[in-house]
């Protein structure tokens, strides 16, 4: 990405999020990973003007408490929220699921490879997809936000953070 | 991308729309192209039934009688249109578009060159990333409909009404 935002990582499960990590880090992205490990905590993250807003949200669909779908009606609903690109991160091909994503405004929807390399290549893809892309800025008079900068601090105590490496 | 489906073009722009052409040829994408040359142009194409239903629509935003914002807020708001992601392609670098654009559920937003070379990379990344991406139709496409011609209004599926 262009941006030094952090890409919020929205996973219940702590080997794909292990997986995640470590294609970022082999892709040599520099953006911070956030992760939340359902969509409520998410929201929490997201509304909290002390922290960094995500350039990017990579989401997975099915989680205990706030799933992704659900996420994704009040996510959509927010004014700033809702200019945050969503990518969809999950193992369902499901086409109740494809259609519920697209009419809630996801900007992608990937299906999670077990093969590492194909895996890589999709982490690939979405990144020079979105670096490519102009991303809008997430303050509401124009200016930019509070936190815009890549201190590693602001998401220390988020909750689930992905710690592992 | 679904290469048995249509990408439209939303353009009023005769040289950009030869570019998007010409980049494409150059780089093997084999969807058709199907040109509008303004918002109003684009909702009545997508609206008719007869039309086969795009699986990308790349949208420039300056247009005469209907601009690209307009048609954003337009197709947003139909509950089969929303589905179909629109990539915006643009000389617009102007946050306030960039903005609206993302307010409307853009999936992309992506500013064109004037230098061929970098335009047809940024026509090779959305043709990359919308390979990759599944989209609704693709996975319920029953094994007996023909390649482009499937009636989703008879089978009551999600892209028609």
């Amino acid at each position: 990405m262009q941006t030094v935002q952090p890409i919020l990582l929205v996973e219940d499960d702590n080997i794909d999020a292990m997986t995640v990590k470590r294609a970022l880090k082999d892709l040599k992205v520099t953006n911070q990973l956030v992760r939340t490990t359902n969509g409520e905590l998410a929201l929490g993250y997201l509304r909290d003007d002390s922290r960094p807003k995500p350039c990017l949200i990579l989401l997975d669909l099915n989680m205990p408490k706030m799933n992704g779908i659900e996420f994704l009606k009040v996510a959509k609903d927010e004014q700033i929220l809702k200019r945050i690109p969503v990518v969809v991160l999950t193992t369902s091909g499901e086409q109740r699921d494809l259609v519920d994503s697209y009419k809630l405004s996801v900007a992608g929807y990937m299906l999670k490879s077990v093969d590492y390399k194909n895996f890589l290549e999709t982490i690939r893809i979405v990144d020079l997809y979105w670096t490519l892309s102009q991303m809008p800025e997430l303050a509401e008079d124009g200016k930019s936000p509070p936190g815009l900068c890549e201190s590693d601090k602001d998401a220390e105590n988020v909750p689930a953070l992905a710690d592992n490496e | 991308m679904e290469k048995h489906k249509p990408i439209l073009l939303v353009d009023d722009d005769d040289i950009d729309a030869m570019a998007v052409e010409r980049a494409m040829r150059d780089l093997k994408i084999t969807n058709q192209l199907i040109r509008a040359n303004d918002g109003e142009q684009a909702i009545d194409y997508l609206r008719n039934r007869n039309n086969r239903t795009p699986c990308l629509i790349l949208l420039d935003l300056n247009m005469p009688r209907m601009n690209g914002i307009e048609f954003l807020k337009a197709a947003k708001n139909d509950d089969d249109l929303k589905m179909i992601p629109v990539v915006v392609l643009t000389t617009s670098h102007e946050q306030r578009d960039i903005v609206e654009s993302f307010e409307l559920s853009v999936a992309g937003y992506m500013v064109k060159s004037a230098d061929y070379a970098e335009f047809s990379e940024i026509i090779r990344m959305i043709d990359l990333y919308w390979t990759q991406c599944k989209t609704p139709d693709q996975i319920v496409r029953p094994e007996n409909s023909r390649a482009g011609n499937f009636d989703y209004a008879k089978a009551g599926g999600p892209i028609r009404r």
